[in-house]
């Protein structure tokens, strides 16, 4: 089917040392077939050119953080190419599913996209290597050990030599090495990866050029506005589409699944404008009858209740927490539904006929994008594929598949019709999968010299696995709930050396999605442990650095050190300035952060943070830099502002007059020690956002003597007479 | 029909008069650069210039915007090379998700053409758009830049 348009990769590469600056308006689609991803190929991950140019290829999407330049980084080191000579390109979901997965999973999620793919990369890059010197050793008969590589260049002491462009036909029909006998090289001969070099992919976003899902354009295509049952679980009872197709630019009204209704039109602003004044009757079912009062009396309950999922034992905190002589302190926390609220909405292009389903999605999942199509069309696998276009913001949103699922189901009422589905901001406020809501009692005891002898911890509240992957489940235990809590795990380990300790989690699912959300768990679980235990030095009558450094794990008193000493703590501030600290170890990285605020008035002013991150190994210490102050901004907006609330079912924010974020007048100025110890591989993305809020808090106690234990912080008095 | 000066050029959309400039560009003339965020005015995705003074197209119907010059991000750059503040952006590394950044570097240069050398205070008063990413640091380093520029 001829209809179907094939998508120009040629237009998604991008290349480092672009030289020449097109100004044209790029056209991201072909009308044409295109060939799959560019040959001659030396292996899966490497293309080089006659020219020499070289096209590594990346399957983790970058929506910012620097996973693409990163990814080619690490490669380049190892193939041992010129950098400026690098570019770029994504293959499909479906040419991952047909070469039997050849490039391993295709999600950015869980500060996964560099750690967790960068053992089989460098094999990549290293294997194309072997593979160009073996072509040159074979040309010139000399031992291949004799030959040197250096940016592209093969030579041999002979004086021959040849470029990586002029091997490339002879070193794709070598046997590939077995990876596992590869080498790779010590981060401490690093040239290429480890270096603070620019991202290949920023011209487009400063040119307007870089197509992101909303700007997909497709020959034929029309658009699509959504609006789902406002009550989660509800369903679609009767909807009057005579009510709204004569109005202009309505192409059809149509039933999305069980639970909404779209409007097809020649443009958004009539298919927004045609949807919102669509009559549907709905059927909420019970779950309007819930409201953020009964969601939290339902975790309250859950704060006393006998029968809960155990992360972390050692010891008896019962009986310590009981024993003579010890200062018993309860404090009790609690953490809102936050929204994603990704710059760019939900939205995805499909087209749909009986022979083939085609889907262009900002995704950071082509693989759950590529099952939701298939899912969706009723289509085998292989008629299916997904493009996966430019993601403005992901955020742990763009890994779900419900808004591509949508999109199919419209356009399979279309067949033929290229379909543009757009969430409003209105209908993306609603329909999230919100970070799960929790309250957390702590109970902790002193000795008489103010060292903790015990720590009991309840968690109440959603689960993530149990709302979007309950078979991930553990015996009904949810282990994700207990990121940065656990005794032993490298993803994260609870980081105080306190005898007896008892974490435990009752789960609590609501009718609201609860989903990954930048950071996850370790959100709310930093607030709660690093907030409490500033109350415990402050009983203590401690400095809470110094309290903390007799209780905390080696490493994660290494990064709050750093981001001590950076912030210039314990030494004079400017009158009215106050410290605060937390540190964290969780999606296998230390992080640490030290805030400066004033509350002058009540008005929270938050001046600077210093931090600290070791992830092990860094790949870009600039785009390091940068995830960490970028994430500050996302949990400091969380702090500040961020709540979503429940009444008669429906969540109450609509967009950001009611959902507020940080703007620029709030960024405190943010340092960051960047100190990767070696010996393994962390995360980025993800780790430092949960230090940035409790370090803010305790700077609060700090200026005011004001312990906040709810959010968000804008409904605190902080006003200090 | 609406008629509209954008980038220099006349274009023409048959369109709702009613209907917001942000939707006439976005998908009657196809220019994708300019982004829809909030459609309340909310977070400035959407800016663009009018009369070189920038406006946040998702609420200007498109009748009110007839007979004025309208500049998108797409008009920046002339000739192939890139504004001071589109430069200043490359060269600062700012985006990150890219997004927001049409809007931004919008608001920006109309700000610098209002006040060529702003301070802290003027940016912070000025240039209210959102960045879920957290690019603000670099925004305003950038800022700095292309006024130096």
């Amino acid at each position: 089917m001829n209809a179907i348009a094939k998508i120009d990769r040629r237009s998604f590469i991008v290349a480092a040392g672009a030289g020449g600056l097109s100004l044209g308006f790029s056209v991201p689609f072909a009308s044409e077939a295109e060939a799959a991803v560019t040959q001659p190929e030396i292996n899966a991950w490497v293309v080089i050119k006659p020219d020499d140019s070289v096209v590594i290829r990346v399957v983790r999407p970058d929506m910012g953080q620097g996973s693409l330049t990163g990814l080619a980084q690490l490669v380049a080191e190892e193939l041992e190419c010129d950098w400026s000579k690098v570019s770029v390109e994504y293959p499909t979901a479906g040419e991952n599913v047909a070469r039997k997965r050849v490039w391993g999973a295709m999600n950015s999620s869980g500060s996964q996209a560099i750690r967790s793919s960068q053992d089989y990369v460098r094999r990549g890059g290293a294997a194309a290597r072997l593979m160009l010197t073996q072509a040159a050793a074979n040309e010139w008969q000399v031992p291949v050990a004799e030959c040197k590589v250096d940016k592209g260049v093969v030579s041999h002491a002979s004086g021959k030599q040849a470029s990586y462009g002029e091997l490339a036909k002879a070193a794709a029909e070598i046997t590939p090495p077995d990876p596992k006998a590869i080498v790779l090289k010590d981060a401490k001969d690093w040239t290429i990866a480890g270096k603070p070099l620019k991202r290949l992919d920023t011209l487009g976003k400063v040119t307007g050029e870089r197509v992101f899902g909303t700007d997909v354009k497709v020959p034929g295509m029309l658009l699509a506005a959504i609006r789902a049952c406002p009550v989660n679980g509800g369903k679609v009872k009767s909807f009057d589409a005579a009510r709204v197709e004569g109005m202009r630019g309505v192409k059809k009204v149509v039933q999305v699944g069980e639970d909404a209704v779209a409007v097809v039109a020649d443009n958004f602003w009539n298919a927004k404008q045609a949807v919102l004044a669509l009559p549907v009757e709905w059927d909420e079912g019970p779950n309007n009858k819930v409201s953020s009062a009964t969601i939290a009396e339902f975790l309250k309950e859950g704060l006393t209740t006998d029968k809960t999922f155990i992360g972390n034992k050692a010891g008896d905190a019962a009986g310590a927490l009981a024993a003579d002589g010890v200062r018993k302190i309860s404090a009790t926390y609690n953490y809102s539904f936050q929204n994603h609220a990704p710059m760019e909405p939900m939205n995805a292009t499909a087209v749909f006929t009986p022979d083939r389903c085609e889907a262009w999605v900002p995704t950071q999942n082509a693989e759950a994008a590529l099952a939701g199509v298939i899912q969706a069309s009723g289509l085998p696998a292989a008629k299916c594929e997904v493009y996966a276009v430019g993601v403005g913001g992901g955020f742990g949103r763009k890994g779900r598949a419900d808004y591509v699922i949508q999109a199919v189901l419209i356009a399979k009422q279309m067949p033929g019709t290229p379909i543009k589905l757009i969430w409003t901001r209105e209908e993306d406020m609603q329909h999230c999968s919100f970070h799960p809501i929790t309250q957390c009692e702590m109970t902790a005891s002193l000795d008489k010299d103010g060292v903790p002898t015990a720590w009991k911890m309840r968690i109440s509240g959603q689960s993530i696995i149990a709302s979007l992957a309950p078979e991930r489940l553990e015996n009904g235990m949810d282990p994700a709930v207990f990121m940065g809590l656990t005794p032993a795990s490298p993803e994260g380990m609870f980081g105080y050396n306190i005898p007896n300790v008892l974490i435990d989690h009752a789960m609590r699912n609501t009718h609201l999605v609860a989903g990954f959300w930048r950071g996850v768990n370790s959100n709310h679980n930093a607030i709660y442990v690093e907030s409490f235990i500033d109350e415990l030095a402050h009983e203590a009558k401690q400095d809470p650095l110094e309290f903390r450094r007799k209780l905390l794990k080696p490493k994660q008193l290494a990064v709050l050190n750093a981001a001590a000493e950076k912030a210039g703590y314990g030494k004079p501030l400017p009158p009215g300035h106050f410290h605060g600290l937390s540190s964290m170890h969780t999606f296998g990285s230390y992080v640490a952060a030290c805030a400066e605020v004033s509350v002058t008035d009540g008005k929270l002013k938050i001046h600077r943070i210093s931090a600290a991150t070791d992830p092990g190994n860094v790949v870009n210490p600039m785009l390091v830099e940068r995830q960490v102050a970028g994430s500050f901004v996302y949990g400091l907006s969380a702090l500040l502002y961020g709540e979503i609330t429940v009444r008669n079912g429906a969540v109450e924010q609509t967009n950001f007059d009611t959902y507020n974020v940080m703007r620029i007048d709030e960024m405190p100025h943010v340092d960051v020690v960047v100190m990767p110890s070696g010996g393994w591989w962390g995360g980025v993305g993800e780790p430092t956002i949960s230090v940035a809020a409790p370090a803010v808090l305790n700077a609060v106690f700090a200026a005011t003597g004001k312990r906040v234990r709810s959010f968000p912080l804008m409904k605190q008095d902080l006003r200090t007479s | 029909m609406a008629v509209l000066n954008v980038n220099g050029q006349s274009m023409s959309a048959d369109v709702d008069p009613r209907t917001p400039l942000l939707w006439v560009i976005r998908d009657a003339l196809g220019l994708t650069g300019t982004k829809y965020g909030c459609g309340i005015a909310q977070c400035g995705c959407c800016t663009v210039h009018i009369d070189g003074v920038a406006a946040r197209s998702c609420q200007i119907p498109v009748a009110s915007a007839a007979g004025k010059k309208i500049t998108t991000i797409e008009g920046l750059a002339v000739d192939g090379k890139l504004s001071k503040v589109q430069q200043a952006w490359l060269d600062g590394e700012v985006p990150q998700c890219g997004y927001c950044q049409s809007g931004m570097i919008m608001a920006v240069s109309s700000l610098l053409q209002a006040k060529p050398q702003p301070t802290d205070a003027d940016i912070d008063a000025a240039i209210t758009n959102i960045c879920r990413c957290g690019t603000y640091q670099q925004v305003r380093e950038a800022i700095h830049a292309a006024a130096k520029a």
